[in-house]
């Protein structure tokens, strides 16, 4: 099975055996179709190599992130110190790579809990119409009628500031879009002939909009995640860089140039190397983002 | 019409509002067991709504409805759609885009519990002329005609005996249009099914169905045969003029 992934005329056949061999073709064609373009493959390669970066961090790293030398503050970069050191001598490549696992994890996190929220609240609401979809959708502008860093904020010093109320409170400002997005989608699919044929086989609600309604929005829904990674990336850490996201000493991106805020002028390498980092993933991510759109959304063709 | 074989679709004084809108206003058939109505009439004329009616998608009308013996409410009976099934008009929007021909026809059959699903599949697959080699495509490797052929094995599959035909050949070339017409010809034989079946076409009326019915702003006008249809043997001044207007086009 593992084999025929590579075998061209197997994957491209157009009469397909099984189900499997269809689905493997269909996947093929989007990829062939994602390939093609350069740019989205350098945003994919970037990703995947600061998603290894923040797994290998335990083997990539030189130094502990967390021990302070303050006998080698502020060093600028060197072969002992790839990127220099900090305020409090810690090694900054290290602490890079590590602040990679904080960062992308929390923004993951983030994905994990809006993604099926959004999709969900959109689906149902814009499915059954009618007073769900009021209730669900007036929530949802409360939601979105908040200033997003203001509610997140105001979230995060109501617990306590931290890596986990840093992400609900992300999440909790950042769901509204997708279930609109997800209701605007259903909106256009529910009427459609197809689902009238899936009714007619007495299918039930909750059948229809898992089976046959959300693997259709699925394809706007990744798009649009993939292109607010950036967003939630940055929203990390400006969180972080209030003092409200993860907490020192842990290498959070935003923390970091928070921390060495002070150094810009003199010992500039400080902040600068872990903004360098924040805006390659962002970038990384919107180039992946405007590839799948491309792939994925029927609306571009 | 045989007064021997019971009434498999009965339809007395049905109404539909859309609003303030009167879409059907008081429409009465009747169709024996395997026979075929047909319903002609412009485009907003109501026939597509009485289908829609029958067909359990839109629960709001008033009136008497039978099918199969089973008088239709709000709440439908749970073997209901193993007993009605519907074939679109637009092939292109009736199959899942994202569903293989083997996932839509399997559905039916998922959700009526029935069993033995590869066997059913590649029988009604051979029933409606298509190569086995389609079974795992997607729509869009597909041609109209084909799609048109995996709607009716669609509706086939869980062996429904009253199938209702929305336009199902007025999205298709000519040549295939025929093709289509005589398949289910073929299959009303061999399953005893009953049609009913909406076009604006008269000719692929007329071919079908013994009994036409025609439509004009909500109210079915006059019934007649298929052969005094064809005779212009017509009593209402809207049945002559579509009659006129269907013979400049052909």
């Amino acid at each position: 099975m593992i084999g025929r992934l590579f075998d061209r005329a197997w994957l491209l056949s157009d009469s397909p055996q099984s189900r499997a061999q269809a689905a493997w073709g269909r996947r093929y064609r989007l990829w062939c179709d994602f390939r093609a373009n350069k740019p989205a493959l350098y945003g994919l390669a970037t990703v995947i190599a600061l998603l290894a970066c923040a797994i290998l961090a335990p083997l990539l790293a030189t130094h502990d992130p967390v021990t302070q030398n303050l006998g080698q503050r502020l060093l600028p970069p060197s072969t002992q110190h790839w990127l220099g050191t900090d305020e409090l001598g810690r090694d900054v490549y290290s602490r890079l790579l590590y602040g990679a696992r904080v960062t992308l994890g929390m923004v993951l996190a983030v994905v994990v809990l809006v993604a099926p929220i959004g999709l969900a609240v959109g689906c149902v609401a814009g499915y059954y119409r009618g007073a769900a979809d009021v209730i669900l959708m007036r929530v949802t502008d409360v939601f979105l009628a908040f200033p997003r860093l203001i509610l997140a904020l105001a979230f995060v010093a109501a617990i306590q500031p931290g890596m986990t109320s840093a992400v609900i409170a992300i999440a909790l400002t950042t769901w509204p879009p997708y279930a609109r997005l997800a209701r605007a989608e259903t909106m256009t699919i529910r009427d459609a002939d197809y689902i009238a044929a899936v009714r007619m086989t007495g299918a039930s609600s909750g059948r229809i909009i898992l089976r046959h309604i959300m693997p259709l929005c699925l394809g706007s829904l990744i798009v649009r995640v993939t292109l607010d990674m950036s967003a939630i990336i940055i929203f990390a850490a400006s969180l972080g860089f209030l003092g409200m996201g993860a907490q020192p000493p842990s290498p959070e991106w935003g923390t970091m140039i928070a921390t060495a805020r002070r150094f810009l002028l003199d010992q500039w390498w400080v902040p600068l190397i872990p903004g360098i980092a924040i805006l390659v993933a962002s970038l990384a991510f919107n180039l992946l983002g405007d590839g799948l759109r491309d792939v994925l959304d029927p609306r571009q063709g | 019409m045989s007064h021997t074989r019971r009434d498999m679709i009965i339809v007395d004084d049905l109404r539909v509002r859309f609003g303030s809108h009167d879409a059907v206003r008081g429409v009465s058939f009747r169709v024996p067991e395997g026979s075929s109505f047909g319903i002609v009439g412009e485009s907003g004329s109501g026939k597509s709504t009485v289908m829609r009616a029958l067909a359990g998608l839109n629960d709001l009308w008033d009136g008497y409805l039978e099918i199969a013996g089973m008088p239709l409410g709000r709440g439908k009976p749970p073997d209901f759609f193993r007993r009605v099934q519907m074939v679109f008009q637009d092939p292109y929007g009736s199959l899942h885009p994202r569903q293989t021909v083997d996932r839509a026809l399997s559905e039916p059959l998922l959700v009526q519990g029935i069993g033995d699903i590869d066997r059913r599949i590649r029988q009604v697959l051979a029933d409606v002329a298509l190569p086995a080699a389609a079974r795992f495509r997607y729509p869009h490797q597909l041609s109209g005609g084909q799609r048109q052929r995996v709607a009716i094995a669609r509706a086939l599959i869980s062996e429904p005996s009253v199938l209702l035909l929305d336009e199902p050949t007025s999205a298709l070339d000519v040549s295939v249009q025929a093709e289509i017409l005589n398949l289910l010809a073929d299959l009303r034989e061999e399953r005893k099914l009953t049609y009913l079946m909406v076009s604006h076409n008269l000719a692929v009326v007329a071919h079908l169905c013994p009994w036409v019915g025609v439509m004009s702003n909500g109210e079915m006008v006059e019934i007649l045969s298929a052969e005094d249809l064809r005779a212009g043997r017509t009593r209402n001044p809207q049945t002559t003029r579509l009659r006129e207007l269907s013979a400049e086009l052909g």
